[in-house]
């Protein structure tokens, strides 16, 4: 146990906790020191993941230290042993990091007496409504005044404080005055962890409250997890507001599949009245691996599962006749889908979203390829192939990287696009990596990069070419004499480890290509590859992107044009249809095959539709962006006349004499790691594995880490990258230069809040949803005569759209930053013209 | 023919005499049930009432502690908010859903034990019979006492701030 905090010192002290002699590296705070070694020194402010600030007393014991001679400076010794010397008082274990001979006793009437003293005060103004509480069965202050109170207050109960007891905090977080101990992990969480002081103490001393500071009120991504920290019910959380009881539900481990970090969540489940009974998704709480999300969760993973809705859901399998979708048998619909899928052949297209599972792309690879079609992604990311050859060696963990270390981040809004990756590369920063931002304009991640290049909206592939430096056959060299780009490159070429995240902002398909070319090109020239937290990592905006592009599905330029051409396209968990051009292709494909869990509009133009299951209702495996490859559990039972989408090929691919597995998804899997060289180790049961990981979090002990669980289903194995020495050739190239023929240039980037299904489709997200907006500069803005806030008509891609202006005064000008799946549809940077209203 | 010089008529008359004394002059303890019914005993256990406070307010939170304390897993309780202009209880709290599986029920009493608010109370009643399982499922309505004015009905407006608390302040000890 010890080794996950010996690693990071050398020195180790011997110590006595509770007559246990233990050994703990130097500079352990004795509450960690006692966690240990398996004893419980009971917290309230105290949190593994932050600095301790001594705050509430609850941690108290009597420290001992060995007595030394004055004169000669030695160990005074009786009967042996040396003679200990207690302090006069007691000290907080959570602010003393232990030493050499030190003796913690935490058992004595005295510390008995300090602890109750302090649980007698806490409780003189909680309001004991513990019946009625959400926190009620797993709070802190609920088990240890059970276990270290006396029982009893003397304090007279009519002077209990009576304060606010609904407070809306934010959209999605309530307060309750009157429970709140003060123990300021909440506003610490706000600003030591995410950086975000958004809330934070109001007055002094019995009159103080936590206010919230900013409009709309908590406004952060981050809020949920200040509900998981608080050790009593003070802050709860909107979706969960009197749910269920913690110890009435099941949990059951699961992945977030909002985006490409792949966040490890239990569901909580719970049967329910107005589900007719069904087992449903109460909550989604975080579950800790420390190599991906530690503890924490944003909101929009914490609060995604609320979109899943029981009404929407396709039920059954159905079959065009004429204008309309009629219900029909799974028997009927494979038979049709086969008889067309055999008559198409090699005309037929296969197209994949960016949520389905490995084992559904390779059997929809396995298929297409049998069929000699095309296996494609509707995606406008690209770079795949290349993190799956330079990317994050195994063994790699952003937490272990700090001095010496450098993460450069390009094109990438990183918390709008991953919030995970960019709390892990703040801390980074923290423990001293340099973080390098080559972005076009300002985002939180600035805050933290010591070296910010602020290039212009299609120089992204350029600046990291300059790094490279000069090279035969790059024509582009226009940055590298930049002071900023020359230094940033030294220290990214010096740095022992370097990784770089690349984004989508600003980018669409072709420039992503290039921009993914020039990072593989950079780290190979720079030699950061095939190490532990050397490589690149495509940060990608659908879950399990890197797992379609591992299992053979590659974005195509000329989608619409490879749709129009196919006889038979095989549509499965995407929705071409919501983007026009797309649409009007589809309609010229022959035969339409959509197999989804919603009735999308791609759906609805289908010749046949398969009712497939949410992720939530079976077992896979996604791969992150980082290439960890990580199992979910199925949570709620699926509809009865679904399957799952491997299921669903293998059965269609039986009618086509192949032979696909379909029986369990661990059995695809190990046809998967026979075929995928990748992915050859890997098994269901490798993927459950688990070890120790510290802090040790969510066991009996909430008052240690919070309500986030203990991860016994699984930390997922990273797959290393396939060429661990080779380097990566760069072909000449001259990147293409974003055209600017009429006056403002739009550029794609990603918004965490946007306006997609998932937000769409959850009543406890909806409040935090925008209006459609494009940003615009506060220059620009002026000259049109538009105001911040102010409606206005945009056109982009022969679309029109009235949407509402923001300004920015960072921006460059002629830029218009229009945000993706915003109600204004774009793929690529293009022209946009704006009229004012 | 009959041996009458071994016929004993003692006992036969023993029989009828106690027939005889307890027909004319025991009191009658035969109860007349279903149309006459003995009284239950003070601590007896029968079926289940949700109580409500003098106001007409229902007196459960819907915190499922009785729900918890229930060894046979017979109570399900899901709760929601309430609030001034749709008030059911005090407080933020109520009871949206209150089921109890009679067939499961053994009827131990521990939920009223457990009830922080002394809402769930076991009754008298002890006539408890079905001829569907699904009958046996007691809900919320079914165990809701009933008021006797209009106005005290639940759900209904109250006056802002008059209830914000579930659970009954708690007073000094003498």
């Amino acid at each position: 146990m010890t080794e996950v905090l010996e690693e990071k010192t050398t020195k180790l002290v011997n110590l006595t906790i509770d007559n246990l002699e233990i050994t703990a590296p130097e500079g352990t705070l004795i509450v960690d020191a006692a966690k240990l070694a398996g004893i419980d020194i009971p917290v309230f402010c105290y949190h593994p993941k932050m600095e301790p600030v001594g705050m509430c007393r609850m941690c108290l014991v009597d420290v001992g230290m060995p007595m030394r001679d004055r004169d000669t400076g030695e160990t005074i010794m009786e009967k042996g042993k040396p003679k200990i010397q207690f302090g006069r008082e007691l000290q907080t274990g959570c602010t003393v990091s232990v030493s050499e001979g030190m003796v913690v006793v935490g058992y004595t009437e005295k510390v008995k007496k300090g602890r109750q003293d302090i649980l007698e005060f806490l409780l003189s103004s909680h309001p004991l409504d513990c019946p009625i509480c959400d926190k009620g069965g797993e709070c802190p202050l609920q088990n240890l005044t059970i276990g270290y109170g006396s029982g009893e207050s003397r304090f007279d109960l009519e002077e209990k404080q009576h304060l606010a007891k609904h407070v809306p905090l934010g959209d999605l977080i309530w307060l309750d005055r009157e429970r709140c101990i003060q123990c300021a992990r909440c506003t610490r969480f706000q600003d030591e962890i995410v950086d975000q002081p958004v809330i934070g103490f109001q007055n002094r001393g019995r009159k103080l409250q936590i206010v919230t500071f900013s409009e709309p009120g908590f406004d952060s991504y981050w809020s949920g997890n200040t509900s998981d920290i608080c050790p009593v019910g003070a802050l709860t959380t909107a979706d969960f507001r009197f749910g269920a009881r913690p110890w009435e539900m099941q949990a059951s481990a699961s992945v977030c599949n909002q985006c490409s970090v792949n966040c490890n969540i239990t569901f909580n489940t719970r049967r329910e009245a107005k589900s007719g009974g069904d087992l449903v998704i109460k909550r989604a709480m975080p579950r800790q691996n420390e190599e991906v999300n530690e503890v924490w969760l944003c909101d929009k993973g914490r609060f995604a599962y609320t979109s899943v809705k029981k009404d929407d859901r396709l039920t059954q399998p159905l079959i065009r006749e004429g204008e309309t979708l009629v219900e029909t048998t799974w028997e009927k619909a494979l038979d049709l889908v086969a008889e067309k899928a055999k008559e198409a052949g090699k005309e037929m297209v296969s197209l994949v979203g960016g949520r389905l599972s490995n084992e559904d792309y390779f059997n929809i690879n396995q298929l297409t390829a049998h069929l000699g079609g095309k296996s494609l992604l509707n995606s406008e990311m690209a770079g795949g192939d290349l993190v799956s050859q330079v990317g994050l060696g195994t063994g790699s963990n952003i937490a272990d990287m700090g001095q010496g270390d450098a993460i450069l981040i390009v094109a990438s809004d990183l918390e709008e696009e991953a919030p995970l990756f960019w709390l892990r590369v703040k801390q980074a920063a923290e423990r001293g990596a340099e973080v390098i931002i080559a972005n076009a304009r300002e985002t939180r991640a600035d805050r933290f990069a010591k070296y910010k290049i602020r290039i212009a909206f299609g120089q992204e592939t350029a600046v990291i070419l300059s790094m490279a430096g000069a090279k035969e056959g790059i024509a582009v060299e226009f940055l590298a004499d930049d002071a900023k780009v020359k230094a940033a490159a030294k220290v990214f070429s010096e740095a022992n480890n370097a990784v770089i995240y690349y984004g989508s902002d600003g980018l669409g398909l072709s420039g992503s290509e290039e921009l993914s070319k020039a990072c593989a090109f950079l780290l190979s020239e720079t030699k950061h590859t095939g190490r532990p937290n050397n490589g690149l990592v495509a940060v990608w905006n659908k879950a399990n992107l890197q797992g379609a592009w591992d299992m053979g599905f590659r974005p195509s330029e000329t989608l619409a044009a490879d749709l129009k051409n196919a006889k038979f396209a095989y549509v499965v968990g995407n929705d071409p249809a919501s983007k026009d051009i797309l649409e009007k292709s589809l309609k010229d494909t022959d035969f339409v095959v959509v197999q989804d869990v919603r009735l999308s509009e791609t759906a609805e133009i289908a010749d046949v539709v398969l009712p497939a299951q949410v992720y939530t209702e079976r077992e896979g495996t996604y791969t992150s962006a980082e290439r960890r490859v990580q199992r979910f559990y199925p949570a709620v039972p699926a509809p009865e006349m679904t399957k799952p989408d491997y299921k669903i090929t293998a059965k269609i691919a039986k009618r086509l004499d192949l032979s696909l597995e379909k029986i369990a998804a661990s059995l695809v899997f190990l046809d998967l790691a026979e075929k995928v060289a990748d992915y050859a180790e890997l098994d269901y049961v490798r993927l459950a594995e688990v070890t120790e990981q510290w802090p040790i979090i969510g066991r009996d002990d909430l008052f240690y880490g919070g309500t986030s669980y203990q991860n016994t289903q699984g930390l997922g194995k990273q797959i290393s990258p396939a060429i661990e020495t080779e380097t990566i050739k760069y072909e000449a190239f001259v990147p293409s230069v974003l055209s600017k023929k009429d006056e403002f240039l739009a550029v794609p980037v990603t918004t965490l809040y946007d306006r997609g299904s998932t937000m769409l489709s959850s009543e406890v997200l909806q409040p935090r949803i925008a209006d459609p907006y494009v940003i615009l500069n506060t220059a620009d803005a002026e000259k049109l005569g538009v105001e911040a806030g102010v409606q206005i008509s945009v056109k982009l891609n022969g679309k029109t759209a009235n949407v509402t202006a923001k300004l920015d005064d960072s921006l460059a000008k002629g830029i218009v930053l229009v945000p993706r799946s915003m109600g204004i549809p774009i793929s690529d940077p293009g022209s946009i013209t704006i009229k004012a209203k | 023919m009959a041996n009458f010089e071994r016929f004993n008529p003692i006992p036969i008359l023993k029989g009828l005499y106690t027939t005889f004394h307890s027909t004319f002059f025991e009191p009658v303890v035969t109860v007349q049930y279903p149309e006459e019914k003995r009284p239950v005993s003070k601590r007896f256990r029968g079926r289940h009432h949700l109580r409500r406070y003098d106001n007409g307010l229902e007196k459960c939170i819907g915190c499922a502690l009785c729900a918890a304390a229930c060894p046979a897993d017979a109570i399900f309780v899901e709760a929601s908010e309430n609030n001034d202009d749709v008030r059911f209880s005090p407080g933020e709290r109520y009871a949206s859903t209150y089921e109890i599986n009679m067939m499961r029920c053994i009827f131990c009493g521990y939920c009223e034990d457990a009830c922080p608010t002394q809402a769930i109370e076991l009754g008298d009643q002890y006539e408890l019979s079905f001829t569907e399982r699904v009958q046996a499922i007691y809900t919320r309505d079914m165990l809701l006492d009933t008021v006797d004015e209009l106005e005290k009905a639940t759900p209904r407006k109250v006056e802002p701030g008059a209830f914000d608390r579930s659970i009954p302040m708690m007073e000094n000890p003498d």
